[in-house]
């Protein structure tokens, strides 16, 4: 900002009175603006009921999860803060490799129960909780997968390439509750019967196997971004295909999609809501089961806003997360 | 140390080279000349097979190169390459592009190779700059980088494909300056470049190379002063 701009009266005046019809325009939508926040304010303080929120909030975010396990819950937010406080500060990134397993692990032993543990059943497993976990059990796996189907399709073998070419353009032309459903039902017919996948099993393997075809497009475009010189300049210090690939393709392509990556885990995470439909209780089955309560028929308004509230809180601090890591990768 | 004998290669239908045959002794500096498109860089690029080639035989301080990736691998590791655009490892420190190699071909240690590496960077002139990334440095100093990179594989045979021609005037010197006390030290040098006081100065000798034949080669005297070939006079008198 300039130096004219230095009071508040004088910056007002510049930008949204400095001609007759953007004065007009400011007061038209200072007006309309006013409306709708007086709307919006007198709904949420006087008119709405806010209890059909409060007093559910334990089935928001654990569903049926029995009450005196939900001590395992906490535990295993303590270990993911500490695990990516420790990601955070600590430098070394190595020992991650170990960590990270070890955390998924006790996570799922802890959530599922078995070894010591009383076993909650994944029907049990509900709200945000299964909306946390089926997103990100989903990422993790679709997204390793993805860099593969994306180097397959670089690769100079034609039946690699042919076959991740094939999948990719298949399931970007089905719609994700098309995929969703065949994991459903046909993934059991496929496999052989002593096979028994749990509901959220089947579920999260349609998730991994759509979101991994958009990952791989997205990564793609950051490999294809890559100048050929980078190869050339590794090739000739000795380095073989693998090492070139680990340490000067990947980390460039992978900083340059982290923009698209990240908006793949967001629509990932929304997507979810559509696991509501197949039985799966997340959060916006819970949601679906708190409306059917009899005391608090027709709330829809309250619900819908605060779990939209839920899923915006995350998908912000996603995207809030990836501007970091795209800022500090010069 | 170096021998290519009769390297052809094609296109598709186009021959780039048509049978080029070049020896080169331990030490020696080499430079090569000639028009755009002559096939100088194809040519080079066949020495660590960065290019392949249809007929003719390479033979690379006494191993033959083959289409074995071991044996291409092994090779890479004994020739360093300087590119005309640099290809600096954006993602990577200075420091980190120079020890890159070492480390993960060479299995050398991190504290031995980071030694090498600032021995290297001090020798190029740029030891303050070892903690920087590629992008915050000039177009000459990124190219001293990428000698001292290519220079802490140890090996036996440097290619420079047109090192300067992407830098501003101002910084062709500091980067040939670099070239000249390299060659001093003994290195085995493979040069394309058009920089005639360099050729003068420091190549033992000049080649000239046109439409993928290798037309003239001669002593930097020889060369400047009494071409035998009529090809060589013209080109002469294009760049003089
Ligand atoms: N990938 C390619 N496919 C087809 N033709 C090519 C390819 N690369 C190079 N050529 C052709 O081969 C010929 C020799 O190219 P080369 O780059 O070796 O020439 P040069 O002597 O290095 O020229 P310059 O001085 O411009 O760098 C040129 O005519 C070029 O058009
Ligand atoms: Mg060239």
């Amino acid at each position: 900002m300039n130096a004219k701009s230095k009071t508040p009266i004088a910056w007002l005046q510049r930008n949204l009175f400095n001609t007759w019809y953007n004065s007009l325009w400011t007061i038209v939508c200072f007006a309309l603006l006013s409306w709708i926040a007086y709307g919006v304010g007198n709904w949420a303080f006087n008119k709405a009921q806010w209890e059909v929120v409060t007093s559910n909030l334990p089935l928001f975010f654990v569903g049926r999860y029995p009450a005196d396990q939900v001590w395992r819950l906490w535990l295993v937010l303590v270990i993911v803060v500490g695990t990516i406080a420790t990601g955070i500060l600590n430098r070394k990134r190595r020992f991650l490799f170990i960590l990270i397993p070890v955390c998924v692990l006790s996570i799922l032993w802890l959530i599922g129960g078995g070894f010591f543990l009383t076993t909650v059943g994944t029907n049990l497993w509900n709200g945000l909780l299964l909306t946390l976990l089926a997103a990100s059990i989903s990422i993790v796996l679709a997204f390793p997968i993805g860099i593969l189907l994306a180097l397959g399709r670089q690769s100079s073998l034609p039946i690699l390439r042919g076959f991740c070419t094939i999948y990719v353009e298949l399931v970007r032309g089905l719609p994700l509750i098309g995929i969703l459903f065949m994991a459903q039902v046909m993934l059991p017919l496929v496999l052989p019967s002593q096979i028994q996948l749990d509901r959220v099993v089947r579920a999260i393997a349609g998730l991994v196997l759509f979101n991994a075809a958009y990952l791989a497009e997205n990564v793609r475009g950051g490999l294809q971004s890559i100048p050929r010189g980078q190869v050339e300049a590794a090739k000739a210090l000795g380095l073989n295909t693998s090492l070139s690939l680990l340490l000067i393709v990947l980390p460039q392509a992978l900083r340059t999609s982290i923009p698209a990556i990240v908006g793949q885990f967001i629509s990932l995470f929304k997507d979810t809501s559509l696991l509501s439909l197949f039985a799966l209780v997340e959060l916006t089955g819970i949601t679906r089961s708190i409306l059917a309560q009899p005391e608090y028929l027709g709330r829809y308004a309250e619900v819908y806003l605060f779990i939209g509230l839920i899923y915006w809180v995350f998908c912000y601090t996603m995207s809030q997360v990836s501007r970091k890591l795209e800022r500090k990768s010069i | 140390m170096l021998i290519a004998e009769n390297v052809h290669k094609w296109y598709g239908k186009f021959q780039v080279l048509r049978g080029v045959s070049l020896t080169v002794s331990p030490g020696e500096v080499v430079v090569i000349m000639g028009p755009s498109g002559s096939g100088k860089s194809t040519f080079i690029r066949t020495f660590n097979a960065l290019e392949d080639y249809q007929q003719g035989r390479i033979i690379i301080d006494g191993t033959e190169l083959s289409a074995d990736l071991r044996n291409i691998d092994t090779i890479r590791q004994e020739v360093g390459m300087v590119f005309q655009q640099f290809n600096l490892f954006p993602h990577l420190t200075v420091l980190q592009n120079v020890t890159l190699a070492p480390t993960y071909v060479r299995k050398w240690s991190k504290a031995k190779a980071e030694e090498v590496a600032l021995q290297l960077l001090e020798r190029v002139g740029i030891l303050e700059q070892a903690q920087k990334f590629p992008g915050q440095l000039s177009g000459g100093q990124q190219q001293r980088v990428a000698i001292a990179r290519a220079l802490a594989m140890q090996p036996k045979i440097m290619l420079f494909d047109e090192p300067t021609s992407a830098l501003d005037p101002e910084m062709v010197r500091e980067v040939l300056d670099v070239m000249r006390s390299l060659a001093e030290s003994g290195m085995t040098m493979i040069v394309v470049t058009h920089e005639v006081g360099f050729a003068r100065e420091v190549a033992d000798r000049i080649i000239l190379m046109d439409e993928g034949l290798l037309v003239e080669s001669a002593s930097p005297i020889e060369f400047f002063q009494h071409p035998k070939e009529e090809r060589t006079r013209k080109f002469l008198s294009q760049i003089l």
